[in-house]
């Protein structure tokens, strides 16, 4: 991979290499002491710049052959609609929009209690190894089949069967992906009238925004979106003083109140005309994310905060309060986005290829935009490493281990090892402009509160926490609203898609029956596994969490195997371990983390022994904490059941895609010519 | 490109808005014959092809 470097070019890569080797070593071996976030980010940026270099270019020239005077389909199929070829800086823009949302900001705040090493760990060495390593090569893979779908390339390289099974492997990660993000929105808002309130002004500010782009000024985006975010401050100001104001009331819900509300937002929302509500929300939510991500990155930078949490806790031998169960293999589902993504594979397998206007532009949109979505997801790992350990405990423990005041809190977090008084947490909930920061869990207010420590400290100071809390919280939540109204648009036509494999009637997407039906399932589908989150004791993000990352992870194995099955067929076996060992590495810690959830003796990690616990008891009449009712008991049982019923399920789909995928493997082995079903390389 | 018009393709490219523009060029080199859409049809049509399409996915 040296061919062509000048010595100038060897001692400027040496230095970069030296210099994050030097980094990483300080991240690694600093113990005691609180390190500086720099640290971290030069570690991370350096990996990035070599990674990037070396062996995206690897993977690139030797490992796929991308041959950039070969026609992309958005210049064979060239339609001005669909298929433009664009601009790759604009094309990146474009991509990374649309794969970093709200995965890389959470799982990084939650895998934090386990200190912040091994998460800046996995993060860098998963985004280099396995991560960008799968948007890459789905994008090449599906640029090669005229910018084809993930469903329809598997079945195209490895049959039917396994296309079908991977679709339903889709629709489940999507129904606990929708749950586990409304949950977290649910966590955040609930008691919280200034959250509330801010967020549900967003509703009527859209419906604005959309008939002005209707019929007032139409295709004025850039107009519109600024007369948004005008609003959206307004909003925020707003809402700091309907919270002092006799209104509060009517802004502070219960969390089963606000599930509700999410629930009848999503049905709504999901029929209304997209540039209703939909479309304009989505302008807001996407520049209200790229410029709070540069905000922050700029913040950190300026701020050079230290790191307050240790390198390592106690936690990662398990028995941590925010999740359960050990480093392997939890911490690995824990950081999905920003690690490995597999919902990734949807999205580089979407719009993106239909854009690409060159092969050469490849590296860079599938590889390159997955590092930067890597450096959001190590920016809130720093974000949270730099509270104050007792803090983030205090916020990220459920309330069943920690209580609802802050002298409960305080002793709770105290006796876990990490001292902290009851008026800091108090003083913390005043600072943000809350009634209380006490099992805040779900990751977005921990963000928030380390996002306004940042912010403030570079505009405002101290005066200005809260209203940058509750920016930071607008920011999560808006774009977490517009992913729940996408993802039930998107989950309803993959539902479509599957109950047509049954009855071809229900395909036809201009119909409104089968529309209105598959609407109301996949909001039914994600609204129960948001309920039993919101009515969980132990907060729901113990349970859904795991569940996403599995599922996360596992869809990311299948688009991994998909890639070695395709290396396979067109006779580069010899480079199949691109692939193949990220794709091994995943299954095992899908296998493991699915294996546990399942038939983990421990009752805090298994879900059928957690059943086992209250069924036992319910068979005896007696009511076990946190239910409160025989009632109770039997639903803690049948939602145990149902959990383990989809965790099966993803360990199925895994497996048989496994499968499948070895077969596949095998099969192009024995053939003595490539047997990939590339789109002929034709000159235009 | 200018550095502000870069932004600004990048920025309705987030939002899932192609370039007018090219597809402009694009009805006028290969389909001559063909009336293209005006911009606001052209908005209208985009608009409903990113979302209320298959192709509304974004990530989590």
């Amino acid at each position: 991979m040296t061919t062509g470097m000048t010595v100038r070019d060897k001692l400027g890569w040496g230095a970069v290499a030296i210099l994050g080797a030097g980094a990483l070593a300080v991240v690694a071996t600093s113990r005691g002491e609180n390190i500086n976030a720099l640290w971290i980010v030069t570690a991370a940026v350096c990996t990035y710049i070599i990674a990037y270099r070396f062996y995206a270019k690897f993977i690139a020239t030797r490992v796929l052959g991308i041959d950039p005077s070969r026609p992309t389909p958005a210049v064979l199929r060239a339609d001005g609609l669909d298929y433009v070829a664009t601009d790759r800086r604009v094309l990146f823009g474009h991509h990374f929009a649309a794969i970093a949302g709200a995965g890389p900001l959470v799982g990084p705040v939650l895998a934090a209690q386990m200190g912040y090493l091994p998460g800046t760990l996995w993060i860098l060495a998963g985004v280099v190894l396995a991560g960008a390593v799968q948007d890459f090569l789905v994008l090449f893979i599906s640029m090669r089949r005229d910018g084809r779908s993930l469903g329809e390339l598997v079945r195209m390289e490895m049959g039917a069967v396994p296309g079908t099974i991977a679709l339903v492997g889709a629709f489940a990660i999507m129904v606990i992906i929708l749950a586990v993000l409304a949950l977290i929105v649910v966590r955040a808002l609930a008691e919280s009238p200034w959250g509330l309130f801010t967020v549900t002004a967003t509703i009527p500010l859209a419906l604005l925004m959309g008939c002005y782009t209707r019929w007032l000024r139409p295709g004025r985006i850039g107009e519109v979106s600024v007369i948004g975010l005008i609003g959206l401050f307004a909003a925020i100001i707003l809402g700091g003083q309907v919270a002092a104001s006799s209104w509060a009331p009517f802004f502070t819900l219960t969390p089963v109140q606000l599930c509700f509300a999410l629930i009848g937002y999503g049905a709504v929302a999901a029929l209304l005309p997209v540039w209703l509500l939909l479309a304009p929300r989505d302008y807001l939510s996407t520049f209200l994310k790229i410029g709070a991500i540069v905000a922050l990155a700029l913040g950190i930078a300026i701020m050079a905060p230290p790191l307050k949490m240790p390198a390592l806790t106690p936690f990662i031998h398990g028995g941590g309060p925010v999740w359960s169960g050990t480093l392997f293999p939890f911490l690995f589902i824990t950081i999905a986005c920003g690690a490995v993504s597999g919902f990734h594979a949807l999205i580089a397998s979407g719009t993106t290829p239909k854009l690409i206007a060159s092969e050469g532009d490849a590296p860079l949109i599938g590889y390159g935009a997955m590092l930067a979505e890597s450096f959001v997801a190590i920016m809130a790992l720093v974000g949270a490493s730099i509270l104050d350990p007792g803090l983030y405990f205090a916020m990220n423990s459920p309330a069943a281990i920690v209580g609802t005041d802050p002298a409960s809190a305080a002793a709770a977090v105290t006796a876990m090892g990490f001292p902290i008084d009851a008026a800091m947490l108090a003083q913390t909930a005043r600072d943000v402009g809350e009634h209380t920061v006490i099992s805040r869990t779900g990751g977005a207010p921990t963000l928030a509160v380390a996002m306004a420590e940042i912010f403030s400290h570079v505009v405002g100071g101290p005066a200005m926490k809260a209203f940058w809390y509750h920016f930071a919280i607008l920011f999560e939540a808006l774009f977490i609203l517009t992913a729940v109204d996408a993802g039930t648009r998107a989950g309803r036509f993959m539902l479509q898609d599957l109950m047509g494999l049954v009855s071809p009637r229900f395909r036809d997407s201009d119909a409104w029956a089968p529309g209105l039906i598959a609407t109301f399932l996949c909001v039914g589908a994600w609204g129960f596994f948001l309920y039993q989150g919101v009515t969980d004791p132990l907060g729901g993000v113990n349970t859904l969490w795991p569940l996403f990352g599995i599922s996360n992870q596992m869809l990311a194995a299948v688009a991994l195997v998909l890639s070695t099955v395709v290396l396979f067929r067109m006779k580069r076996e010899r480079y199949a371990w691109v692939t193949a060992l990220p794709a091994a590495w995943l299954v095992a810690c899908t296998g493991t983390a699915g294996f546990q959830k399942l038939f983990h003796p421990d009752p805090a990690i298994g879900f059928l022994a957690h059943a086992r616990k209250f069924g036992d008891a319910l068979a005896e009449g007696r009511v076990l904490a946190p239910a409160k009712s025989l009632d109770q008991m039997a639903r803690v049982v049948m939602n145990d059941r149902i959990d383990a019923a989809l965790c099966a399920l993803f360990l199925a789909v895994v497996t048989a895609i496994l499968v499948y995928g070895i077969r596949a493997c095998l099969h192009a082995r024995r053939l003595s010519m490539p047997s990939v079903s590339e789109t002929p390389a034709v000159a235009a | 490109m200018t550095l502000l018009a870069l932004i600004a393709e990048t920025a309705r490219s987030m939002v899932g808005m192609p370039s007018y523009t090219a597809y402009r060029q694009h009805m006028a080199t290969h389909h001559p014959d063909a009336a293209p859409m005006d911009e606001v049809a052209f908005f209208r049509d985009r608009q409903q092809a990113r979302y209320g399409g298959k192709g509304g996915g974004r990530c989590c």
